[in-house]
């Protein structure tokens, strides 16, 4: 209704998008730089920790920070910056595993529904439908009670929880396929199911799915913290974040400063991830941005 | 001839968008008749909505009153104060809006609708009801009495096209603008509405600014017409005398490429060659001049004034053809 | 209406006997026997071969699953290995604590969400508004146990202002002790409500009907409750609904941080235990509450929106 709508000028694609978002969009560039952060003190966390996560020093135990200790000392003595830096380097390789996982899974099942038949589909979206209105950490307890208290139950509780929000993705993308005529015309021709999956369906779901990937990762590092923290996931003394957060408790009438070293990189991580998917989503497909 | 209900006094309305400033209306005036129905056309991107708008207050944010008046009872309706603006607004104007299917609340009942436009007005829940039954009954509608309790959803788009007109005439508004009221519904529809308009005018004796670009529409409907391009009016006079002797070359090439007009079979749809110009730049001369068969050498330079007693049009032509007659230029 | 909430109910059946069904393959998927899986350390040959006859483990497996939904709809969800105590009676006995928690929670936490979302909407780029998207981010940001930890650090600690350990006794005290862990648990859901009331909000204002509204003259303040709010809203409600799921999450670690009674701590230990029969009534019964709290506010939105009263 107004006189500018009318006037239809091109839209830039995606690369030019990203330019001029992540000049406009310093909350992008933000989550790009802790994600680069996070991820970079993972990789080389044995290079970066001045100490190692296990040992006990001889200093005070419950100590404050200082030049020798930058986070401070834990109740048994152990540098807690050191055991930061390898509790983080355990989140990514569960957010990495996870994801690895849930993708793949998400990704075929995805196709199943959106390309089998009909009670396939149903079925597998009330399997969907029933996991996702069930509380991760209560599904995880359960888990755990089954198969023990490990990393692997971390991984596969986390990889569960996430294939429905990717399966669906897939299976959108896949239905459309169902429906397009040129796939009959290919079909006829001989071309078979893997190249038009492969040439049609994973071009459409690789942004949307980097954007939610981005967004889960919080998710998953909260749900892995919370599970260690109670005990039921990474085993100490291994010093996930959320064993950290334990220990940080169980003295917490001592020391603040564990509690607040197990929670900072939690608290970094899940800004630097939902920056970085929102700045993604805006570079994939503005028409997802709300309001 | 009575003076008009609205002046509009040279206005000119600018949008500030990401690239650059649009200026959607330039240096327009017209008059809207009281008691008449004024009709406004023109394409997509004229500036005929952001006119009507304009009448209303409801310009988007991004709006600007770049200079001009509208002059409306002793008052300029382009400086008006918010709170000035509700006073008239459901008062004194009232719109109808282009997609029934939207403009109406979905969770609340028509006549919750209907009560609450009246709220200013004195009177108990029960008369307010009636007042409401009685123009619902005006507009047509079967068993309006049961239909105030019913919700938007319940209703097809031509029922809630006509709801939507009760309740601009139930505020008993001296000016009714109508934008393009009738360019959602089907042809069977619209020729109802556009009777059932024709007789709540005469019943009624606003004025309606009707916007559209349905020739046909307008010419059955409208008393006066005013035909708008790129932010300008171009040409205006009587609905018989626009449709008889159209002047403007734009006019002229609207009425050549209007399908109704199409007597024999044919494979092309006759168009206007060209482009709109780019209102963030509008052209030195006469808007039109890219587009026009009969632009020559003054058309590029000189931007052309509103020539013609009554029934004018802004094109040089018209003042070279008048001194030929030996007409002075208006 | 009536017709709506029955589907609605069957629907929410079907989903939690989805759920329940993948727990019992799992447990038959699982590695071990599920008998010993069942006793966990008190297993002895005796007790195993009586478990496996008591409960059925040694008829195929789809039987078994009748069998099991069968008890269910009779209530019986079996029996504690250790106390020999009714599974049912030991989880109710938890669950009033837990919902009141949540409750509390959820109430606080969408009324604030709700206000700060539609003036932030209403007063776009005031001080409010921008302290409300920074509190958003912020604190959607602390995963809830992460904010437990620091309420009690803050409050309880430092502060000495509130407990922070158990339920207290009687209604005050009861309410008192609430306070912390009704914060902890609420806090980031109000950033939440707000972002997306906030969103809604904004995107509805900008709808043709409000337009019209304002076309009429109606006061703005009118405008903002019946013509926007009660629509934009209806997303923030559906998500209170589905955020009894999350706030169930939340509320186990809660209920373990503040050494509050409740489901959640039940859970916990139970696992810790690995006594089965207890996990999975408590975990029966807080699906069977989601399911419910997803099936009320879908009812409330139904109410709400004339709308929806058709479609399924």
């Amino acid at each position: 209704m107004s006189a500018a709508q009318e006037t239809v000028l091109p839209e830039p694609g995606p690369l030019r998008r990203a330019a001029r978002l992540l000049a406009g969009n310093r909350l992008g560039v933000l989550g790009f730089a802790l994600v680069a952060l996070i991820v970079g003190a993972a990789v080389f966390a044995p290079w970066i920790a001045p100490y190692d996560p296990a040992a006990i020093m001889v200093g005070p135990r419950m100590a404050p920070p200082s030049a020798e200790h930058w986070l401070g000392t834990d109740n048994i003595g152990r540098d807690l910056f050191s055991r930061v830096i390898a509790g983080g380097r355990i989140a990514m390789g569960v957010a990495a595993a996870a994801l690895a996982a849930a993708l793949t899974a998400g990704l075929a099942l995805g196709l199943l529904a959106g390309l089998g038949p009909r009670w396939l589909d149903n079925l597998l979206l009330l399997v969907f439908d029933a996991l996702r209105s069930f509380p991760t950490i209560v599904f995880g307890l359960a888990v755990v009670t089954l198969i023990g208290p490990s990393l692997f139950t971390v991984i596969l509780v986390v990889a569960i929880t996430s294939i429905p929000i990717y399966a669906r993705i897939v299976r959108t993308q896949a239905q459309a396929l169902r429906e397009a005529e040129f796939i009959l015309a290919e079909r006829a021709m001989g071309v078979g199911l893997p190249r038009l999956v492969l040439v049609h369906v994973l071009p459409n779901v690789v942004g949307p799915l980097l954007i939610l990937a981005s967004m889960d990762v919080p998710l998953v590092i909260a749900t892995e913290a919370g599970l260690s923290f109670l005990g039921m996931g990474v085993r100490p003394p291994t010093p996930s974040w959320g064993v950290i957060l334990n220990d940080g408790y169980n003295f917490i009438r001592n020391s603040p400063w564990p509690v607040i070293a197990g929670s900072v990189p939690i608290v970094l991580v899940t800004l630097g991830f939902t920056f970085m998917g929102e700045a993604l989503r805006d570079i994939f497909d503005p028409r997802l941005r709300k309001g | 001839m009575s003076d008009p209900l609205v002046r509009v006094e040279r206005l000119s309305v600018d949008f500030a968008t990401p690239r650059g400033t649009v200026h959607a209306l330039r240096d327009v005036s017209l008059e809207v008749p009281r008691g008449r129905i004024l009709g406004l056309v023109g394409e997509s991107g004229c500036g005929k909505s952001t006119l009507a708008y304009a009448l209303i207050g409801l310009l988007a944010e991004n709006a600007r009153i770049a200079g001009g008046a509208i002059r409306m009872e002793g008052q300029d309706l382009a400086r008006l104060k918010p709170a000035a603006w509700r006073d008239l607004r459901g008062r004194r104007i009232a719109m109808i809006f282009q997609d029934p299917m939207t403009a109406l609340n979905p969770v609340t009942t028509i006549g919750r609708q209907m009560l609450d436009i009246q709220y200013r007005d004195p009177g108990s829940r029960a008369e307010k009801r009636a007042r409401a039954i009685a123009f619902l009954e005006q507009v047509q509608i079967p068993d309006a009495a049961a239909k105030l309790d019913v919700y938007p959803h319940q209703l097809s788009g031509g029922m809630r096209q006509r709801v939507c007109i009760a309740m601009a005439l139930l505020t008993r508004p001296d000016l009714l603008i109508a934008d393009e009221p009738t360019t959602a519904l089907d042809a069977t529809l619209e020729m109802q509405i556009v009777a059932l308009l024709r007789e709540l005018q005469a019943t009624f004796g606003c004025s309606i600014l009707f916007v559209s670009h349905h020739l046909g529409t307008v010419a059955e409907l409208c008393d006066e017409v005013a035909v708008m391009y790129a932010g300008e009016v171009v040409e205006q006079g009587t609905a018989r005398e626009l449709f008889h002797d159209p002047r403007h070359p734009y006019t002229r090439a609207l009425f050549d490429c209007d399908p109704a007009r199409i007597r024999e079979a044919t494979r092309r749809l006759p168009t206007i060659p060209g482009t709109l110009p780019d209102l963030r730049r509008p052209p030195r001369g006469c808007a039109f001049r890219a587009r026009c068969a009969q632009a020559f050498g003054r058309c590029a330079a000189e931007h052309p004034a509103m020539i013609g007693q009554g029934h004018a049009a802004r094109c040089h032509l018209l003042d070279a053809s008048l001194s030929e007659v030996g007409g002075t230029p208006a | 209406m009536l017709i709506y909430a029955l589907q609605r109910l069957a629907l929410s059946v079907v989903i939690v006997a989805v759920a329940l069904s993948i727990l019992t393959l799992m447990l038959h998927v699982a590695p071990g026997d599920p008998a010993v899986m069942i006793l966990g350390p008190r297993a002895t040959p005796e007790l195993i071969a009586q478990t496996r006859v008591e409960m059925g483990l040694d008829r195929p497996l789809a039987v078994q699953i009748l069998t099991f939904f069968g008890n269910i709809a009779q209530g019986d969800l079996g029996r504690d290995v250790f106390t020999g105590r009714e599974v049912s009676t030991i989880v109710f006995e938890q669950l009033p604590y837990t919902l009141a928690l949540i409750a509390i929670s959820i109430a606080w936490s969408g009324a604030l969400g709700i206000a700060l979302g539609a003036f932030s909407a209403l007063r776009r780029n005031s001080w409010l508004d921008t302290l409300t998207g920074v509190l958003s981010v912020g604190t959607i940001s602390i995963p809830a146990f992460v904010m437990a930890l620091y309420a009690v650090l803050v409050f309880a600690v430092w502060l000495r202002w509130l407990p922070a350990i158990g339920a207290g006794e009687g209604l005050w005290d009861g309410l008192v002790h609430l306070a912390l862990p009704s914060f902890a648990m609420g806090i980031s859901w109000v950033g939440y409500v707000a972002r997306m009331v906030r969103a809604s909000m904004l995107e509805v204002m900008g709808r043709p009907h409000v337009r019209m509204a304002r076309a009429f003259g109606l006061p703005e303040r009118r405008i903002a409750r019946s013509h926007v709010l009660r629509i934009a809203v209806l997303p923030a409600v559906t998500l209170i609904g589905t955020g009894a799921a999350h706030l169930f999450s939340a509320a186990v670690f809660v209920e373990v941080i503040f050494a509050r009674p409740g489901v959640g701590a039940l859970l916990v230990s139970a696992v810790n235990e690995r006594n089965y029969p207890i996990v999975l009534g408590a975990v029966l019964v807080t699906t069977g509450i989601i399911v419910l709290a997803t099936l009320v506010s879908d009812l409330v939105v139904a109410w709400l929106d004339p709308r929806q009263r058709e479609a399924l």
